[in-house]
């Protein structure tokens, strides 16, 4: 049991730190977000000069070795500022189906062009009907000779009006909510019969609605096994989980630090209003769930990586559904405490706020991932 | 960063889980798991069987019959013991004056009790609340004088846990009433044998007889029997009441309940189908427990977090642990409601010795001590600084409002 850190990993956490302190400050975050791009591309560069973008790849793949800590680390930082890139959608998410289905060649093909920031991927997956269903896939492939063809609608594509490239899963066989039958597909995101419709997010970051007509995929484009990815797509989907848990408690973090400092400076009736102790309570309520939501965090993060996919399924929803419920009430409480102020469009905190409840509605919310837990065996068993 | 226990520490945790099964005599266990209370009878005749294996005061200096256990390894003996449904070792005595007593104490006064308290030879009781003090504990009124080679106490202290079956009372009493109110106060240790000392029982909502008033009419203390230095005892007290850091969340408690939870819960107690199929209290079970994940990583946070910490130091997170911890043994005691279900109602006294009554059950033989447990575990978030003192706690040394 030990929760130190070591070098390499306090240097990742500080120098992203030191980035998001120095480039990302929230005026500038407004001017990245009125971009086309809906982030700043500069950044994502110097991401790439920092090794972050290669951080959870294998040497041999072009990557950094880095691990679910790694990942964590830079996660919660991203959170704290609210960057924009699309390092969740690119690195984390498509990496991960990557890193777990694909062949040596399409990961020598692949990571070091993401690596050196030069190659966005997105994982068009989820669908209009699929809810939090995982595996509720309508979208077809299609044998075609030796590649497939594709058709089908993806829906909230997080940040696919931008990457350059798409995994998309498709049924290649299996009845719509299926498990088995679910394939993988590398497709060039401007490929004829691709057509996508971009747009941003509650929190300010972007997605797509993405229609597939006869896109022709060729067979080298499969990621592993065209009927049976699901265990991949899982376990992609369990680290991106890990993923935003950590953001969520980079959010939440700032969210608190912010509302005590306005307790501190905020005066009424001639004195700070952090004196008053209706509004200490509250803020000490915060304190409680943030360090519930750290835990489960930790958690999730030391569980992402255990192979046996019940008893990591089981640890990630209890973290998915602590951090949601977390969210939710350290959102609500340090909006209420601002009173006013933190109402308003042009101070950061309801940023954070809406950044953290979109992360409870992503992957399944708290509600979702206790209904899972409800129908398995006991945390304790 | 590795949340692993070391192999060391699971086959430590096999070793105490072992002892457990094999000693911890079954009419004990069952009675805890049951949700009764342990007579003094079964408190001291298992501290007698941990106190034989060495293992009755773990946390204390090895000098006085510790371990020399890592914070880690305390925390699997103690998440074992809980498990399995051990009683709790008596708190008064190996968590509160006894600590008080090796940091504080006279050579004389470490010689004198340590040892009884080791093998619950002194059965200890607190007396610390009065009528008029109780989140504001420094406003006490019990008055200690100095008659000759004596002290005189006069006054009252309430809430004194297990009081009835006590030798000896730790006091907190004025000594000083012209001094800033933390300034003037003094630690006593007390003979409950003293010619004054009364103790009249305090009936709780649940029908039970835990805590009691102690009177005290002009009872004489020898000198030998203050603790440390005049007007210092507040400073002890701090000490006494931030000394029980992690021990305070009581996560195993909350485990073996929601084991008990679930195994009841199985049972087809009315109609067709046990009250596990109902996909709403399943629900209540998965937050739950949930939350109890959480709160046992935030135990190991804290615990992790001592080896670093300034020692004797109370650390402001214990408030986070007594919180969450208080507010999750209510939790799991309320959702034994939802399994009892009708036969919550009726109403069989226990004995006080803790002895099952001698009718035959009403409804289903588990049920009479449920609706007690949920009325009587409304305490723990009252006692031991209420949340709410927990809360400005937090609020002033964690976030500096």
């Amino acid at each position: 049991m030990d929760f130190d850190l070591n070098e390499e990993q306090r240097l990742i956490a500080d120098n992203v730190a030191r980035l998001m302190k120095d480039r990302y400050g929230f005026e500038s975050r407004k001017a990245y977000r009125a971009t086309p791009l809906g982030f700043s591309e500069d950044l994502w560069r110097q991401y790439a000069e920092l090794g972050l973008l290669g951080v959870p790849f294998a040497e041999e793949d072009g990557g950094f070795g880095g691990g679910a800590v790694e990942t964590m680390l830079i996660m919660e930082a991203l959170g704290r500022a609210l960057a924009l890139e699309p390092y969740l959608a690119t690195v984390v998410l498509a990496g991960g189906l990557l890193r777990r289905g694909a062949s040596a060649e399409q990961r020598a093909a692949l990571v070091p062009p993401i690596a050196s920031g030069d190659l966005r991927l997105a994982f068009a997956h989820s669908e209009r009907q699929s809810g939090w269903d995982l595996f509720d896939v309508a979208s077809s492939a299609r044998k075609d000779g030796a590649g497939y063809r594709l058709n089908g609608e993806k829906g909230l594509v997080i940040h696919g009006d931008s990457a350059q490239k798409l995994i998309v899963s498709a049924r290649s066989a299996g009845g719509r909510r299926e498990r088995g039958g679910l394939g993988l597909f590398l497709v060039d995101a401007s490929a004829p019969g691709v057509a996508r419709r971009g747009y941003a997010t509650q929190d300010g970051q972007r997605a797509a609605e993405i229609t597939l007509t006869d896109v022709r995929v060729e067979a080298h484009d499969v990621v592993g096994d065209p009927e049976g990815a699901a265990p991949a797509i899982e376990r992609a989907v369990d680290e991106a989980i890990a993923a935003l848990c950590a953001e969520a408690v980079g959010a939440m973090s700032e969210a608190q630090e912010i509302t005590v400092d306005y307790l501190k400076t905020r005066k009424q009736f001639g004195v700070p209003i952090g004196s008053f102790q209706a509004l200490q309570h509250r803020a000490a309520d915060m304190v409680v769930a943030l360090e519930q939501a750290r835990s489960m965090m930790l958690l999730a993060t030391m569980s992402a990586g255990d192979e046996d996919a019940a008893s990591r399924g089981r640890a990630i929803s209890a973290a998915k559904a602590q951090i949601g419920r977390s969210a939710r009430f350290i959102g609500q409480q340090a909006t209420q405490l601002h009173g006013g102020i933190g109402m308003t469009y042009e101070y950061k905190l309801g940023h954070l706020f809406k950044r953290m409840t979109m992360i409870d509605m992503s992957f399944g919310d708290a509600d979702a991932h206790l209904r899972r837990l409800s129908e398995g065996d006991s945390l304790f068993a | 960063m590795d949340l692993r226990f070391t192999e060391e520490e699971i086959a430590f945790r096999q070793e105490v889980r072992a002892f457990v099964r094999a000693e911890l005599p079954a009419s004990i266990r069952d009675k805890i798991a049951a949700g009764r209370h342990p007579s003094k009878d079964d408190m001291v005749r298992w501290t007698r069987i941990l106190a034989a294996k060495g293992w009755s005061v773990p946390h204390w200096p090895v000098e006085w019959g510790g371990t020399g256990w890592s914070p880690i390894k305390l925390l699997i003996f103690n998440d074992e013991l809980q498990k399995a449904n051990a009683p709790e070792s008596l708190v008064f005595g190996t968590s509160m004056v006894g600590p008080v007593i090796y940091t504080f104490g006279s050579q004389a006064q470490k010689e004198r009790f340590l040892p009884r308290i080791v093998d619950l030879r002194d059965w200890w009781c607190q007396g610390f609340s009065e009528p008029g003090a109780g989140s504001d504990l420094a406003g006490l009124r019990t008055t200690a004088k100095r008659d000759g080679a004596e002290w005189v106490i006069e006054g009252q202290k309430t809430w004194t846990t297990l009081g009835q079956y006590a030798d000896w009372i730790f006091v907190l009493a004025r000594t000083d009433p012209g001094v800033k109110k933390q300034e003037g106060i003094s630690f006593f240790l007390v003979d409950m044998k003293s010619p004054g000392v009364t103790v009249r029982p305090i009936q709780t909502i649940d029908g039970g007889h835990e805590v009691n008033e102690v009177f005290f009419d002009a009872v004489r203390v020898p000198l030998d029997n203050l603790v440390g230095k005049e007007n210092k005892g507040w400073d002890y007290a701090k000490f006494l009441l931030g000394n029980e850091r992690t021990g305070i969340a009581r996560v195993g408690i909350s485990k073996a309940r929601l084991a008990r939870i679930r195994q009841l819960a199985m049972l087809p107690t009315y109609g067709d189908q046990p009250k596990m199929a109902d996909p709403l209290f399943r629900m209540k079970l998965a937050t739950i427990e949930v939350e109890l994940k959480a709160l046992e990583m935030t135990q190991m946070r804290v615990i992790a977090g001592e080896r670093r910490a300034e020692k004797g130091k109370p650390d402001p997170t214990s408030s986070v642990l007594k919180i969450k911890g208080s507010e999750l043994q209510q939790a799991t005691t309320e959702l034994l409601m939802d399994v009892v279900g009708p036969y919550a109602l009726p109403f069989e006294p226990e004995r006080e010795d803790g002895e099952r009554w001698n009718e035959p059950p009403i409804g289903p033989d588990w049920a009479a001590t449920i609706a007690p447990g949920y009325f009587n575990t409304r305490k723990v978030s009252i006692y031991g600084g209420s949340n709410e003192i927990q809360r400005s706690i937090i609020a002033k040394a964690i976030l500096g409002l």
